[in-house]
């Protein structure tokens, strides 16, 4: 046994324009500061007076979900790599919180420094969902930023918002200043060295020359320099540059050779608990395997592969730095790389007998077989196992082109089962287009046949699966994005029957757990996702009304959200069925169709059309391009292996690691 | 300790888990100058090297002052007393002195806070072994300009422990004191209590006389 005496805070020295005398004595009064105080391994707090260009960085959810973002760790590391760029993080403050802030006048202020948001140059904010979007009002309150970007300053931080969301980017066209679309690395070199230019010459032209040059590069979209003109019955006649040096569309962004890009290198460890705690490693970005409803998919074409000798440099210089012993091999699709069989026994033989385990997030089930099964569980510790047929039925997996079959899932299953997992999730969705009741009650069956052959293969009682339900959600640049999609009492009504399917054999139904969300927050995250600049109003009066935390069941109300839609869209002639519920047609001006993501309209068009009579369509990476418009649009290619190289066994290092020179 | 490379022993049974305890933990919201952890080890290290290893791989703010070999007996037995200070600021030290006069006097002044077994009364009183003002220009204060009280306790460990909430509470119930701002709140020390009342550094009882720490 040893003892130690440990000694839990020494202050740290507050920066100049720091806010925590004013924050500290709020804290106490507060549901887990430990949130607010910064601090994490792996965290910078650099010289403000000698930085150039400063970032504050945000991911609008509450730290415990925020933190782990791999977007927003890559930008600050990438960013805070510059000598003379600082780049700091702020997440959404829970409500007990804000309302301390604004009763003490304290600001939206950074975890790293402390330090106000709008002292910034640049305020990146990363959407991986719209429901973060009341959450990004708050943040702009509360830093003192007017909440129009057409009221701001050049005392306020130009906002731009990244991440999936931002392929949309219209419902907040009104509040931030510029999007980007597509990757990050690149762009916020790129955007940095603009402004860093533009302020050494002494900010000629303020705001709006600063926009102006960042539009120029045709790859940041500034909402303002375009206007949109709509039909007298709603729809947007079209969308058009209001001056003459502006692109007319604005294009992605796509970071080529991910080995040149290795991040994080130094992943932030969190003091407080967060939702995952391991080190994650995208093994490639891309995916084409062509599901319909999937825009991830679409939008971050062509397939680039990291190679295994890199993410084994990664995993070993990760775990080594953040202390994580679990490790998550990250990617739309993880069993699809094209080494995923060596990648996943070199790591474990590697880290054999050290607790470190592995995880694939996402795994389809045709990929998945019994070598994988048997490396991810090689270390003793089995981490949860989650597939997605999303469709329960042959027929509807052929409308969204997600071609498994249940044969193949059973045997997937199963294979789990006899490879000593004792619980498996499976994920579907309910309100897909064409949809019809017996679609969704075929996942009955499906559930009720993997718990028959599981337990016929084991020859024990003791295993489950539970059957998790999101709902639809047609999205942007998918060739989902003309659907309609179903009413919430429809989809409530289906997870009834379902649920009663799944319980009509009793010794089956025990062994299966059923989650799904309800049809409501799906429908508002539909306003939000195909929404254009009218939906910014609703936005705004949900949030005023008191509309925080959307993602959160606990936080949403979709009461709410009708009542604000009620109360500005008639003046606009439209409703919220009009964005929700009504089918698109081939001809309509689409909210985003000035914001280039490579796929071409009428190669989408096609595919919706091939949904709806049920044809397939393959993957580029094993037969030949199909021509979906990304490649050559974007100048880009599919980046796969096989590298046929292996990862090396390490030689382990025991013993405490004591630092040569001894920190002052 | 993953990353200080410890070789730290796991607990048997389904979900292992490393042999680490906290002794009297100070209560969040809270700075600590002495705060003391126990681990188990599969095997013998050099307790400087450990506490070298660990210092280096917390975060900074975060230091491991010394390390020594358990000869025995529970940390937490050698716990009997905490050393705290109270910054009031916007407190008039006119004001907390009569408080803690009034709370002085009194025998038993009855508290209530929440616990995890709900809402519990008991006595902040009997367990304060000393409570004085300390003058103000001891400490720097971050807010030049107003007037900042403060207060240095040292409050015996009983069940249900007594924490500075407590005894402020106490000051509000005895005399009415009632802090317009948080105070702030730092442990300073912890340990086993002589017979004058003086606290000692528990590790001293396994230290054989010499320091081995880098104190
Ligand atoms: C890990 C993960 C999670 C984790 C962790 C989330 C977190 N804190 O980051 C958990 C389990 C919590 C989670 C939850 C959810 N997730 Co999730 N998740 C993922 C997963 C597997 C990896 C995400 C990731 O790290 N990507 C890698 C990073 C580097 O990419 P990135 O964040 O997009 O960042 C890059 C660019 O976008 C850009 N960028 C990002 N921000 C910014 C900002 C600026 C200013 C700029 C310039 C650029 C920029 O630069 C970055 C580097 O190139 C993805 C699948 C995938 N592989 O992408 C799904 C995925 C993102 N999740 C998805 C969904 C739907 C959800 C949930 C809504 C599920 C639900 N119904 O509850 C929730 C939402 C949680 C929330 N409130 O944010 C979908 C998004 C769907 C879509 N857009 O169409 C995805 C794509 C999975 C899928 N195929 O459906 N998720
Ligand atoms: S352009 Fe061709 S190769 Fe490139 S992603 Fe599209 S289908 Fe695949």
């Amino acid at each position: 046994m040893g003892i130690m005496s440990v000694p839990s805070t020494t202050p740290r020295p507050a920066a100049a324009n720091s806010v925590w005398p004013r924050l500290e004595p709020l804290l106490p009064q507060v549901t887990k500061p430990i949130q607010y105080v910064g601090g994490e391994l792996g965290a910078v707090v650099k010289d403000w007076d000698t930085a150039a260009v400063r970032w504050a960085l945000m991911y609008p959810d509450a730290y415990e979900v925020g933190l782990p973002n791999q977007g927003v760790q890559i930008l600050y590391e990438v960013l805070n790599e510059l000598p003379d760029v600082l780049a700091e993080r702020t997440y959404a403050v829970w409500p007990d919180l804000e309302k301390l802030m604004r009763a003490h006048g304290v600001p939206q202020f950074t975890v790293d420094a402390h330090r106000p948001v709008r002292d910034f140059d640049v305020f990146g904010v990363s959407f991986s969902t719209e429901l973060g979007y009341t959450n990004l009002l708050t943040a702009i309150d509360l830093a003192g930023i007017p909440l129009l970007a057409a009221d701001r300053t050049d005392a306020d931080p130009v906002i731009v918002a990244g991440g999936h969301a931002a392929f949309n980017p219209e419902p907040i066209a009104d509040f931030v200043d510029a999007a980007v679309l597509g990757d990050g690395e690149e762009a916020v070199l790129e955007i940095t060295t603009i402004v860093r230019e533009w302020k050494a010459e002494g900010s000629p032209g303020g705001r709006d020359e600063l926009l102006l040059r960042l539009a120029r590069t045709e790859s940041v979209y500034v909402p303002r320099f375009y206007d949109v003109d709509y039909l007298p019955d709603g729809r947007i006649q079209r969308i058009v540059p209001n001056r003459p040096d502006v692109p007319f569309r604005v294009h992605k962004r796509t970071t080529m050779d991910l080995d040149a890009w290795p991040y994080p290198k130094k992943p932030l460890v969190p003091l407080a608990e967060t939702v995952h705690e391991r080190y994650a490693v995208e093994i490639f970005r891309g995916c084409t395997r062509g599901c319909r409803f999937c825009q991830a998919g679409m939008i971050t074409r062509p397939v680039r592969e990291r190679s295994i000798t890199t993410v084994g440099q990664m995993v070993q210089q990760g775990l080594e730095f953040s202390g994580f012993h679990e490790v998550g091999l990250l990617s739309l699709s993880s069993a699809d790389h094209s080494e995923i069989g060596d990648m996943c026994s070199g790591l474990a033989q590697q880290y054999e007998g050290t607790n470190v385990s592995l995880s694939l997030p996402s795994t389809r089930v045709d990929a998945f077989n019994i070598d994988l099964a048997q490396e991810l569980s090689r270390n003793g510790r089995r981490t949860g196992l989650t597939f997605a047929p999303e469709g329960g039925s042959e027929r509807i997996r052929k409308v969204i082109n997600k071609m498994v079959s249940k044969e193949d899932l059973i045997r997937t299953v199963v294979t789990a089962y006899t490879n000593g997992w004792r619980q498996v999730k499976l994920y579907f969705m309910c309100g897909l287009p064409t949809e019809t009741d017996a679609d969704v009650l075929e996942i009955a069956d499906m559930a009720h046949e993997v718990i028959r052959a599981g337990r016929a293969a084991t020859g024990s009682k003791d295993i489950r699966c539970t059957v998790s339900i999101g709902g639809f959600v047609p999205k942007p640049h998918t060739p989902f994005q003309w659907a309609s999609m179903e009413r919430p009492e429809v989809i409530d009504h289906r997870l009834k029957l379902l649920k009663q399917a799944i319980n009509a054999d009793r010794s089956l139904g025990r062994a299966i757990g059923f989650r799904y969300h309800d049809g409501e927050p799906s429908l508002i995250e539909g306003l939000l996702s195909r929404g254009d600049r009218r939906v910014g109003a609703v936005i705004r009066r949900v949030w005023e009304n008191g509309g925080r935390f959307d993602g959160w069941s606990e936080h949403f109300s979709y009461q709410r959200w009708v009542d604000a839609a009620a109360e500005v869209l008639p003046a606009f002639g439209v409703d919220l069925d009009w964005y929700t519920i009504r089918e698109r047609d081939e001809l309509e001006v689409l909210p985003w169709d000035h914001l280039d993501s490579g796929l071409d309209k009428d190669w989408l068009w096609q595919d919706w059309q091939d949904a709806l009579v049920e044809y397939e369509q393959d993957d580029c990476r094993w037969t030949p391009c199909f021509d979906c418009g990304v490649c050559p649009s974007m100048d880009t290619e599919i980046q796969i292996g096989p590298t046929g190289r292996k990862l090396l066994p390490l030689t382990p290092v025991n013993g405490l690691k004591v630092p040569t020179a001894a920190p002052q | 300790m993953r990353r200080a490379g410890v070789p730290i022993a796991f607990s048997q049974g389904f979900t292992p888990h490393p042999k680490i305890s906290y002794a009297s933990a100070a209560p969040t919201g809270v700075a600590s100058e002495a705060e003391y952890l126990e681990i188990g080890l599969r095997e013998p290290v050099d307790p400087e090297q450990l506490r070298a290893a660990l210092d280096a791989a917390l975060s900074p703010g975060l230091d491991v002052l010394d390390a020594v070999v358990a000869q025995g007996g529970s940390l937490a037995d050698r716990i009997e007393a905490s050393h705290w200070r109270i910054e009031l600021p916007e407190v008039e030290p006119a004001a907390l002195e009569r408080a803690v006069a009034a709370f002085t006097a009194a025998e038993e002044v009855l508290v209530e806070r929440m616990t995890k077994q709900g809402r519990r009364t008991f006595d902040a009183r009997a367990a304060v072994m000393s409570i004085d003002l300390i003058p103000p220009v001891a400490t720097p204060s971050e807010a030049p300009g107003v007037s900042c009280a403060i207060l240095e306790l040292v409050v015996r460990q009983v069940t249900p422990s007594v924490r500075p909430d407590d005894v402020l509470s106490g000051l509000r119930v005895a005399a009415d004191l009632e802090p317009p701002v948080s105070p702030r709140v730092t442990r300073l020390a912890q340990g086993t209590l002589t017979a004058q009342g003086a606290i000692v550094d528990p590790l001293d009882a396994d230290r054989d006389g010499a320091s081995i720490g880098g104190r």
